[in-house]
């Protein structure tokens, strides 16, 4: 049995309440995504547990569906930002020479313009749907998860094991997939963490400036501009999104941690 | 003293020639894309006349080099073009907006700067017991929370339940600097907030970093105090990673200050820029996306010429 620290579990129960809510969304929301079910703005009670938000409807059931919309595009997002930044990043580590400097240059090009200036910019010329936006998203994260992925390969490329598999003649398809990979898992899982809490600040800030996902859907940074106007009315509905996106991101932190020093003491603590 | 010119003078010369491929990119970024842009802009139900009228004002009909240049041409002489919305040239909109993000940019360095190294000493200080620990889990939690949800939560606070600032932020110019200033507390507080976590932690790796050398343990074993090692052995070291966080993070408060301006309904270039990414108003996109690069590389490279300017051994590369 492996002995998990309190930190991790809570962690662990957070992060992975938050998924089944994204998942099973339509069977826990008490009302429809888009019904309206009360008068504008009304207090929390019994039958609206968060009160209603700012055209009348259940603000629990927004958020539940939020979390769904905010938690999808930020798992996809970060998905296409992995395939294609490690992959690219392995790449680059292996061919080295003209490939890895053109690829490294062209990153270095994309890095040096803020990402949300940058999507912002690709944003206006685009329609803004969910595909657009987690392909954007993870295209323009992509380079991170590059930089990291090359670095770290380019550390294991000089190993020992490494150059035993060439020597027997090995493909570049296997180094990489079996010399490189299994090696470079953990930080790269640890860094997928911190790059999906990421995707999650990003939808939600660009749901916020109204570039991202679009109404009637719920997204928490939409919560967060259908329902600014009731704050100076001292009307607390568009913070709760601020609690579910702290709380999210420090599970998933929590997590991130234990994953990183756990793979890495199994491999004889490397510290 | 002339390789230290020479290295400078390569830093900059490696930034222009980057600005120059990042206005390519932005210009390819929004012309060459799929999609017609003409239609993207009237919509789908346009008529083949309206069309072809914007694709000529647009410049849409000629090839795509010779736009690309004369774009570029008339940037250097400061004309950014005209925007779609309104019709009139676009530098006249951005030269005051642009005064008013540096201003509030400028205060929140002000504040953030000598706060983040102070923060920085202190808990290096105090290292693993509750001041670093207070500290810490402070500035985890306001990295955790988006710039706008940050905004709110402060104007809930301090705006509507405590009444001390105001909740939107319209400077004008018969204010004093103390009124302005005043005018925007919020926002201030909130980007001083976001870049002093990150600076902060910075600062804190960096010095600890230095105080892992042989260096320190011997200055420790010689009996002198803590503060004095901190200040006299440790900083002189820290100094240039120190700097270049601090331009790094000033760089990242060119991004939260989009977003902080368009909740404080703040006059500046970020609300200009999301407004008109909203209306697709290409040539105002192009042009601010342009001099938000154009700040962000600069401060780029200012960090790279201070870190040879404080560190010797950068001047003698290998």
């Amino acid at each position: 049995m492996i002995r998990i620290p309190l930190a991790a579990v809570i962690g662990l129960f957070l992060t992975s309440t938050y998924f089944l809510v994204a998942i099973f969304a339509p069977y826990i929301a008490p009302y429809g995504m888009a019904e309206i079910v009360g008068d504008v703005w009304e207090p929390m009670s019994i039958e609206h547990w968060l009160g209603t938000d700012n055209i009348g409807r259940d603000l629990l059931t927004r958020m539940i569906y939020g979390a769904r919309t905010t938690i999808a595009v930020a798992t996809f997002a970060t998905l296409v930002s992995f395939v294609i930044g490690s992959v690219l990043g392995f790449t680059a580590a292996v061919f080295g020479g003209w490939v890895d400097q053109a690829l490294s240059r062209f990153v270095d090009l994309i890095m040096s313009i803020p990402s949300l200036i940058f999507a912002l910019v690709v944003l206006s010329v685009m329609p803004v749907t969910l595909p657009v936006l987690i392909l954007v998203m993870g295209l323009l994260d992509s380079t991170r998860v590059y930089r990291l992925s090359r670095a770290v390969a380019v550390d294991i490329y000089v190993m020992d094991y490494v150059e035993a598999a060439k020597l027997r003649g090995e493909g570049r398809g296997w180094i990489i997939f079996r010399e490189l990979l299994p090696n470079a898992l953990s930080p790269l899982v640890a860094e997928m963490g911190l790059r999906f809490i990421f995707m999650v600040l990003t939808i939600s800030t660009l749901s916020f400036l109204g570039l991202g996902v679009q109404p009637p859907n719920a997204e928490w940074g939409l919560i967060v501009k259908e329902n600014k106007d009731g704050i100076v009315y001292g009307i607390g509905a568009a913070l709760w999104p601020a609690l579910s996106i702290a709380t999210l991101a420090i599970s998933v932190n929590l997590v991130a941690d234990w994953v990183l020093t756990r793979t890495t003491s199994l491999k004889g603590g490397r510290e | 003293m002339s390789s230290v010119l020479t290295l400078i003078a390569q830093r900059v010369a490696l930034g222009i020639v980057l600005l120059f491929f990042v206005s390519l990119l932005i210009f390819l970024g929004t012309l060459a894309l799929p999609g017609d842009v003409a239609q993207t802009i009237l919509g789908q139900s346009a008529t083949p006349e309206s069309l072809a009228n914007l694709r000529a004002s647009l410049g849409l009909d000629q090839p795509p080099l010779t736009r690309y240049l004369n774009w570029l041409a008339g940037i250097f002489q400061g004309d950014l073009g005209n925007a779609l919305t309104n019709g009139r040239p676009i530098a006249e909109s951005i030269g005051k907006r642009l005064g008013n993000t540096m201003f509030l940019a400028f205060w929140t360095a002000v504040i953030a700067v000598p706060l983040s190294i102070l923060l920085g000493l202190l808990s290096v200080r105090y290292r693993n017991r509750w001041p670093d620990k207070l500290i810490s889990s402070v500035t985890l939690t306001s990295i955790s929370v988006p710039e706008f949800l940050l905004a709110y939560v402060m104007i809930f606070v301090f705006g509507v339940k405590l009444g001390w600032f105001p909740t939107i932020s319209l400077p004008n110019d018969s204010m004093s600097l103390g009124q302005k200033l005043y005018s925007i507390s919020l926002p201030i507080l909130v980007l001083v907030m976001v870049i002093l976590a990150h600076m902060m932690r910075m600062t804190r790796a960096a010095i600890l970093n230095v105080m892992e050398s042989a260096y320190i343990e011997t200055a420790e074993l010689k009996g002198i105090k803590q503060f004095t090692i901190i200040a006299s052995h440790a900083m002189p070291n820290a100094l240039s990673p120190i700097i270049n966080v601090v331009m790094l993070n000033l760089a990242y408060l060119v991004v939260g200050v989009v977003v902080v301006e368009v909740v404080f309904t703040y006059p500046g270039l970020g609300s200009y820029l999301v407004d008109h990414v909203a209306k697709r108003d290409l040539p105002v996109v192009q042009a601010v996306g342009i001099i938000f690069a154009a700040i962000y590389i600069g401060l780029n490279i200012l960090a790279d010429v201070l870190s040879i300017l404080t560190n010797p051994r950068l001047r003698h590369p290998k």
